[in-house]
């Protein structure tokens, strides 16, 4: 009985212990993202490589996103009456929920992971090591560029793929199932406020940071050999999924 | 200039360093010899600051290492050049880029200066036509000579090499150990260098220690360790299997 008890607080402590661990670690990256010298070629590159290399990407899913709400949404609604507030469905579950969250589990599994797998690799051939005994931050080089990247190119995409995924929702609503185009823009400007666009903005740059910071973190402490990087880098996509998920909830219920 | 006071080191249950002790006078050169896998790296990375001991004390230039600030850190580390076992090259730089990176970052010099301080590097260790290329594209051998650029581009006065020989041919391998020679003797270096290059070594530096089993098993002059009767020293030095060393 008391071995149980005292190997669940050995196994609660380390948690608390890695917890503190992944703070520390946010700190230290936000602390040198936002004090000079800030690293302008690395940010420019790592927004190049989250943000631009997503896009197709992006734009591919957002289409069939906005196409499958119109195709589910327009029979759900005609049941009750109401299609011609298919507008205002498919553009508010885009702005508010769908947008921010889907560009971000794209962004994740594409570019998230690849950032945990270079942070690993560098990790892994003691180039991290390399850097501070230069006297150099690793953090500043590494972690914060990622962290502004997202930071930016996160709310981008999520418009993007609103922008895109309303454009599906037409193709679908007035091309295919023949609602008046006027109908469906006309009714999404009644319904659509200026506070869900700001918050669905908000919350894409709050996903942001969690990829960043949850992507880096997994590959600076990754452990070492080819082994440790394919670890950290399923555990970075894993984790930050799951993390965006869960976020999503309080964000929203913090936000709208 | 190096000293290293009862240094223990263990990760989880494997006890790797068990009670070093070892003193490199300024301007020495040392030879760092052992098994591999007896902690050779794992010591070198204790003198910078990388690994944290479990007990006891390293002084670097009159400095405990475990008491420095942050920033004082940094300082000394700016005098030591470290070559690591893999070169640990950035991959995303060429290797001029690798090589010119401690001057951008860590000084005020302008292009061109860095440019002549860097193919000059470049040239004295033989790599004058490859600057262009990345790292994925180098032999083992171009890779830990890019290391040693980048190091020696910055011009310390303490070096530490661990195997910048390992894996090298001979020519290249004993013309490197001449320049380390060319640069112990013209920047009047402090440094520890571990190698397997045995006999070639003995004769660019004034001491060699052994490491075996955690512990120092001699500290020398190059003439007294090729004489040693200790059976340890002898069956490494000869490389014969049979004998009192242990390997799996
Ligand atoms: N960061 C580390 N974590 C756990 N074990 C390590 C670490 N670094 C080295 N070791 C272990 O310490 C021992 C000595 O390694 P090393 O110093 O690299 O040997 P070598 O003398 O060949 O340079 C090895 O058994 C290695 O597995
Ligand atoms: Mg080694």
């Amino acid at each position: 009985m008391y071995r149980w008890f005292s190997m669940l607080g050995a196994w609660f402590i380390a948690r608390l212990g890695r917890l503190g661990k992944t703070g520390v670690f946010f700190a230290h990256s936000l602390l040198c993202s936002v004090t000079p010298p800030i690293k302008f070629e690395r940010v420019v590159r790592q927004i190049w490589f989250v943000g631009w290399k997503s896009m197709l990407v992006i734009c591919l899913t957002a289409v069939f996103t906005g196409m499958v709400l119109a195709l589910q949404g327009y029979p759900t609604l005609r049941r009750v009456g109401s299609e011609a507030f298919l507008g205002p469905l498919v553009a508010l579950s885009l702005i508010r929920e769908l947008g921010p969250v889907l560009s971000a589990l794209m962004v994740t599994g594409r570019a998230g992971s690849s950032i945990a797998a270079e942070i690993g690799v560098m990790r892994t051939n003691e180039q991290i090591d390399a850097l501070e005994l230069m006297g150099l931050n690793p953090l500043r080089y590494l972690v914060a560029p990622n962290l502004i990247a997202c930071l930016v190119a996160l709310p981008v995409l999520a418009s993007v793929f609103n922008v895109i995924a309303i454009f599906g929702g037409y193709l679908v609503g007035v091309r295919l199932l023949g609602m008046h185009a006027s109908t469906y823009f006309g009714e999404m400007s009644n319904y659509v406020e200026m506070s869900d666009i700001v918050g669905g903005i908000y919350k894409s740059m709050s996903f942001g940071v969690l990829i960043a910071w949850v992507c880096c973190y997994k590959g600076y402490y990754c452990r070492f050999g080819a082994q440790g990087v394919s670890a950290a880098t399923t555990q970075a996509v894993v984790n930050t999924s799951a993390l965006i998920l869960v976020w999503d909830y309080f964000i929203t219920s913090l936000v709208f | 200039m190096i000293s290293v006071e009862d240094l223990w080191k263990s990760f989880g249950r494997q006890e790797v360093l068990r009670g070093i002790s070892l003193a490199v006078e300024p301007g020495e050169f040392m030879a760092l010899v052992g098994m591999s896998g007896c902690g050779k790296s794992v010591l070198l990375k204790h003198l910078v600051g990388l690994i944290e001991p479990d007990r006891g004390r390293v002084v670097m230039a009159q400095k405990e290492i475990s008491s420095l600030s942050r920033r004082e850190l940094d300082e000394l580390r700016s005098r030591i050049g470290f070559v690591f076992q893999g070169g640990a090259l950035f991959d995303s730089l060429t290797v001029f880029e690798n090589t010119a990176f401690p001057l951008r970052e860590k000084t005020r010099l302008r292009e061109p200066a860095i440019r002549s301080k860097v193919m000059s590097v470049l040239e004295q260790v033989g790599l004058k036509n490859t600057e262009n290329k990345y790292p994925a594209q180098l032999s083992g051998g171009m890779v830990k000579r890019v290391a040693l650029a980048r190091t020696l581009v910055r011009a310390p006065e303490i070096v530490l090499f661990d195997e910048p020989t390992t894996g090298l041919d001979p020519i290249v391998s004993n013309a490197m150990l001449r320049l380390f020679d060319e640069v112990h003797r013209r920047l009047k270096l402090t440094g520890i260098l571990v190698s397997h290059e045995i006999p070639e070594i003995f004769s660019i530096v004034q001491k060699v220690a052994m490491l075996h089993e955690g512990k120092i098993v001699a500290v020398e002059t190059p003439e007294r360790i090729q004489n040693s009767r200790n059976p340890i020293i002898a069956q490494f030095l000869s490389g014969s299997p049979e004998g009192p060393i242990e390997y799996r």
